[in-house]
């Protein structure tokens, strides 16, 4: 077994269970190795020692009286910093936030408690979840554990690295273009963005309402499963969380063994595409051809649109989403506000960093008198088009198989120009648009020795399916297992 | 000529109540401006009969029973407030 | 030259409902500032809306008592623009398909004299939509106090089509549609705890114009009575200005009911431009015929519809039944009280019922639920009367006595010996003989015709009696004599 903090959930509830750790001192070693690397990895935005070790001495607690909650009990699970855990702080990596603390649980964060877990530490992101590679954070910009002088992808760049440099068991990112998948593909970890509306978003503060997906980061497709089993489900609290069945994600890895029909898009292995991360997905196509699954061309012909769709979509939904962020109620307030407009304008002006700002703009542009229509209708009409193409793809194959990013972690301050940055997120972009679940999981590495991650896209709700399929791969190759030189 | 030759960065900036410096004016505008030149693209797209999605998946009806919960104590409403008086936010005066 | 003034009103009503719109935290009115308040009211980050149910029955409800067509399908939208009450700065109301559309509100007229009918008539609604109330805001000398109790209360938007004619017709659109609200349980629209809010949206135009002329809207209406005053005053102050040869600007003014003026008010934002799209953290909401039928069998009889039926049914006058239909609660009432007196008595207990019982509540400052006087007291009280038991000034007293004490009428009648005298007919029959003996002049006018002049007989008979003769028996005797003499 490897070392504590290196290690898998499945691994280590083993390990719990058997008497061979407890919780808290699997809880010390996550503290010592994140006292250690942090200040070169930069992952988090705060953490509170005491606070985790309360919890995990709680659970070592339950466990010696027989009263365990489960495979995730006693585990520390680092949480993005977008998701509220009462008397914690919650910032979004936003000067507007920088001194909330949160008086109210996210379900995510209930639902973690009920299953035992130590929540551990609050993650540094793009401000608001508004980037591909964490730079935009109010704070400090976090190293990507492969390479420190590039990113480790965004928005949850925080939630991939912590869990890369062996800083958390597993975390919780959010997803609203890409933000859970790309980060992981950077950072060699599994990343799972789950079906819109399988996990409620109450708690989650928003970036754009209709596309964001609370998911975990992991070391595993099987730790995948494992997290996702204890924060899906109903919510009353949220109005578009499904109402479903939630199967037992695990048991699934072992019972679903395909073969499987895999879709390969033509769309996303055209131009842009790093010749490193095509081959490495080829490899990855490869398996599955020798394992028995048919391997189907599928097209997806509304692609291209994609990333103007969403930039229509997600920034009309953030303008009106941070409005709240106006020096009232909570959060920076100016300090030479003359009226009660000049302190919206100057609370706003000084707590948002640039991206949101461009964002809100470009948001209240497409919403404003006479452009709703030319934009915001038309972009949600085509989203239509986008979520067919999938749909009717779902007639022929089980998932889709494409690269996550286009190209693996990219240098610091690489992408200054907004829209290269937006192109980051051409092939994950599709899958929030139509809702769907999508998943990376590492499937090799660059000469540079940077990972690359592959996405395989399910059905609506079929995560059971998604994760087997998975599973598949990861359970047959090492990758997902490696971990980089700090 | 295209839509966003249009964008009045001044009236987007009022309506969204932002103040922005004149480097930033300037630059948003130029950035705005490309990322506007990629969504024109749109407009290629044959969109007759086709219904706007606003939900992936919509369902009808979410809703919940008229019982009265417990809410916040006003310390814990209040806690995070910039500034309070009376158990209130207080605000720059406002003229109606 | 003449003019007409073209009125649309909007109506905010409150919904009475348990908890708020999009969150479960208590309604209120009248709590200690930030009490009712969760991290939806507050808008924290991170917190979601769910629907109220109540607040869709009881708007669904508004909508088939005012003939509205229930929209097969709703959803709802964000209307964004930033002020400190508005705790998200945008609100969650609904654009571009509301839950109910036309429909419209029967008003009466005022009529020729108090006691006649006037002409009903129908004012057009354009809709009815549901969204969220703000928070308020205290305004001290030098800033402001948000308080955000009321932020998120469920609030129905009735918005009128431009067809009211004049003050007097949205006073009585106002006291209609108000009246249907309490009747329906949808609100109690108590204006001074601001349940019902009234804009006005006023333009005039030469009479023969079809065009709109250019509109005011006024704000700020908060009695039914200042809405008539402010509308007034506007339709002058616009035919002042028309006729020394200014024009109107599109402005908001703010009427002040106390001073009667009203002044132009700063725009809240130079130009409106709220960015409506659909909530995304919305789902949307489909009315069915079932849901529709269920909400319909609970829809009350409406004030004229029960006032038709009260001059027909029981023949009350029109000056009794405006009284009595206007408050469910009294006319209810006044059913119960009639039911248990019996036919033909209908009349008599709507006099006491609005004569003296409203009086006596109105000393005793009490609400009708509170009256120690119940219908079947009335009832007994004029069965009493009827019988001739009771004489009108003892019945008075009883009442009074009632009205105190929540006695049954016959028992304070025994207690105090109020009841008429025994019909002793000897003694009654020489009474009748000697007032017939000793008022020659009556006699004679009585038999000349003059019905009344039997009147002047029956003073000497009551005051011979102390009182207690039957004035039926009385009336009976006199006139038997009379027929023989
Ligand atoms: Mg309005
Ligand atoms: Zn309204």
């Amino acid at each position: 077994m490897p070392p504590l903090h290196f290690s898998t959930i499945a691994e280590l509830s083993d390990a719990l269970a058997a008497g061979k750790t407890t919780s808290v001192d699997l809880t010390r070693a996550v503290i010592a190795r994140t006292q250690a690397v942090e200040e070169r990895v930069k992952a988090f935005n705060s953490y509170d020692t005491a606070d985790a070790l309360a919890q995990a001495a709680a659970s070592d607690a339950r466990r010696a009286a027989g009263l365990s909650l489960g495979p995730l009990d006693g585990i520390p699970v680092g949480i993005k910093d977008v998701i509220a855990v009462t008397g914690q702080p919650l910032t979004a990596s936003s000067k507007m936030l920088a001194n909330f603390v949160s008086p109210y649980d996210a379900t995510v964060t209930e639902k973690l408690r009920k299953a035992g877990a130590v929540i551990w530490g609050r993650l540094n992101l793009d401000e608001f979840a508004m980037g591909s590679s964490t730079e935009n954070s109010a704070f400090h910009t976090t190293r990507n554990p492969y390479d420190l002088e590039r990113v480790p992808g965004g928005s949850s760049g925080g939630s991939a690295a912590a869990l890369a440099a062996g800083e958390a068991i597993a975390t919780l990112g959010s997803d609203t273009g890409g933000s859970i998948r790309q980060p992981a593909a950077l950072c060699n970890v599994v990343g799972l963005k789950p079906t819109y509306g399988l996990v409620s978003r109450y708690g989650l503060i928003a970036f754009a309402s209709s596309l964001d997906q609370i998911g975990p980061f992991t070391r595993s497709v099987e730790d995948a499963a494992i997290t996702l089993q204890a924060i899906a489900g109903h919510d009353e609290r949220d109005s578009t969380s499904v109402r479903i069945e939630i199967p037992d994600y695990r048991a699934a890895l072992r019972t679903k063994k395909g073969p499987w029909r895999i879709g390969i898009p033509r769309e996303y292995f055209g131009e842009g595409l790093d010749p490193e991360v095509a081959a490495a997905v080829e490899k990855a196509v490869s398996f599955y051809e020798k394992m028995g699954c048919e391997i189907k061309n599928v097209s997806l012909p509304h692609t291209e649109y994609g990333v103007g769709v969403y930039y229509i979509i997600a920034t009309a939904e953030c303008s009106s989403n941070l409005s709240r962020y106006d020096g009232v109620r909570y959060g920076h307030r100016s300090a030479d506000a003359k009226d009660i407009v000049d302190l919206y304008f100057k609370s706003r002006a000084e707590g948002f960093g640039p991206e949101v700002k461009r964002r809100i703009i470009l948001g209240t542009y497409v919403l404003s008198s006479g452009y709703y229509d030319a934009y915001y209708l038309r972009a949600q009409k085509v989203r239509t088009l986008i979520r067919q193409d999938f749909l009717n793809a779902y007639d022929e194959v089980d998932a889709i198989l494409t690269p996550t990013s286009p190209t693996p972690a990219f240098k610091r301050g690489a992408k200054a120009d907004p829209l290269a940055m937006y192109l980051c997120d051409v092939y994950t972009i599709g899958v929030n648009l139509a809702g769907l679940p999508g998943i990376s999981v590492p499937c090799g590495f660059s000469s540079g020795g940077l990972p690359i991650g592959m996405q395989l896209i399910g059905q609506p709700f079929k995560e059971a399916d998604l994760l087997a399929i998975a599973h598949a791969y990861d359970s047959a190759h090492d990758w997902s297992r490696r971990t980089p030189n700090l | 000529m295209s839509a966003h030759d249009d964008l009045n960065i001044d009236r987007i900036a009022n309506l969204a109540r932002l103040a922005l410096t004149p480097e930033e004016k300037v630059k948003f505008s130029a950035q705005l401006a490309d990322v506007l030149t990629n969504i024109e693209k749109l407009k290629q797209v044959d969109v007759t009969g086709v219904e706007p999605t606003a939900h992936a998946f919509p369902i009808y009806n979410v809703w919940a029973d008229d019982v009265a919960t417990p809410g916040l104590s006003v310390e814990a409403a209040l806690r995070n407030a910039p500034e309070k008086r009376d158990n209130m936010i207080v605000v720059p005066k406002v003229v109606e | 030259m003449k003019y007409e003034a073209v009125i649309g009103l909007e109506v905010h009503v409150q919904i009475k409902t348990r908890s708020k719109m999009f969150t479960r935290v208590a309604a209120g009115y009248g709590h200690p500032a930030n009490t009712l308040t969760d991290p939806v009211v507050l808008a924290l980050p991170g917190v979601l809306p769910v629907m109220n149910k109540a607040a869709l029955d009881a708007i669904i409800k508004a909508g088939l008592l005012l003939g509205c067509d229930i929209a097969p399908v709703c959803k709802w939208d964000r209307k964004n623009y930033f002020y400190p009450d508005s705790p998200k700065n945008y609100q969650i109301s609904q654009y571009d398909q509301p839950i109910c559309l036309n429909g419209s509100v029967e008003i009466e007229l005022p009529g020729r004299a108090r006691n006649i009918q006037g002409e009903h008539k129908k004012i057009a609604l354009t809709r009815i939509h549901l969204e969220e109330d703000v928070g308020k805001l205290n305004h001290e000398a030098f800033d402001s106090l948000v308080d955000y109790n009321r932020a998120g209360t469920p609030l129905m938007e009735i918005v009128s089509e431009p067809v009211i004619k004049s003050a007097e017709e949205a006073y009585a659109y106002l006291t209609s549609l108000r009246a249907t609200m309490i009747y329906g349980g949808i609100s109690d629209c108590d204006m001074e705890k601001g349940q019902l809010r009234c804009d006005a949206n006023i333009s005039i135009r030469p009479v023969g114009e079809t065009r709109l002329g250019t509109k005011v809207e006024l704000k700020n209406l908060n009695s039914i009575s200042f809405v008539r005053d402010g509308i007034a005053h506007e339709i002058k102050r616009q035919i002042a200005v028309v006729e020394s040869g200014g024009v109107i600007v599109q402005e908001t003014r703010d009427y002040d009911g106390m001073t009667g003026t009203s002044q132009s008010l700063r725009s809240k934002e130079m130009a409106h431009d709220y960015r409506y799209f659909p909530d995304p953290d919305l789902m949307p909401v489909k009315v069915d015929e079932a849901w529709k039928a269920r909400i319909h069998a609970e829809c009350p009889e409406l004030p004229f519809a029960k006032q038709t039926r009260f001059q027909g049914d029981y023949s009350l006058p029109y000056t009794l039944t405006s009284v009595l239909v206007w408050d469910q609660a009294l006319a209810d009432y006044f059913e119960e009280a009639a039911k248990l007196a019996g036919p033909g008595k209908a009349q008599a207990v709507g006099n006491w019922i609005v004569n003296d019982l409203q009086r006596e509540l109105g000393a005793a400052n009490l609400d009708l639920a509170d009256a120690r006087v119940r219908p079947a007291h009335i009832a007994e009280l004029v069965k009493l009367i009827d019988a001739g038991t009771l004489l009108s000034n003892a019945a008075k007293e009883v009442f009074v006595e009632m009205a105190a004490t929540g006695e049954p009428p016959a028992a304070i009648v025994a207690k105090r010996g109020l009841a008429a005298a025994p019909t002793d007919t000897a003694e009654l029959e020489q009474w009748c003989r000697d007032a017939i003996a000793a008022n020659a002049k009556s006699v004679a006018e009585f038999q000349a015709g003059k019905e009344s002049a039997i009147n002047g007989l029956k003073g000497p008979i009551m005051k011979a009696s102390k009182g207690k003769a039957n004035p039926k028996l009385v009336d009976e005797t006199l006139r038997r004599l009379l027929a023989g003499a």
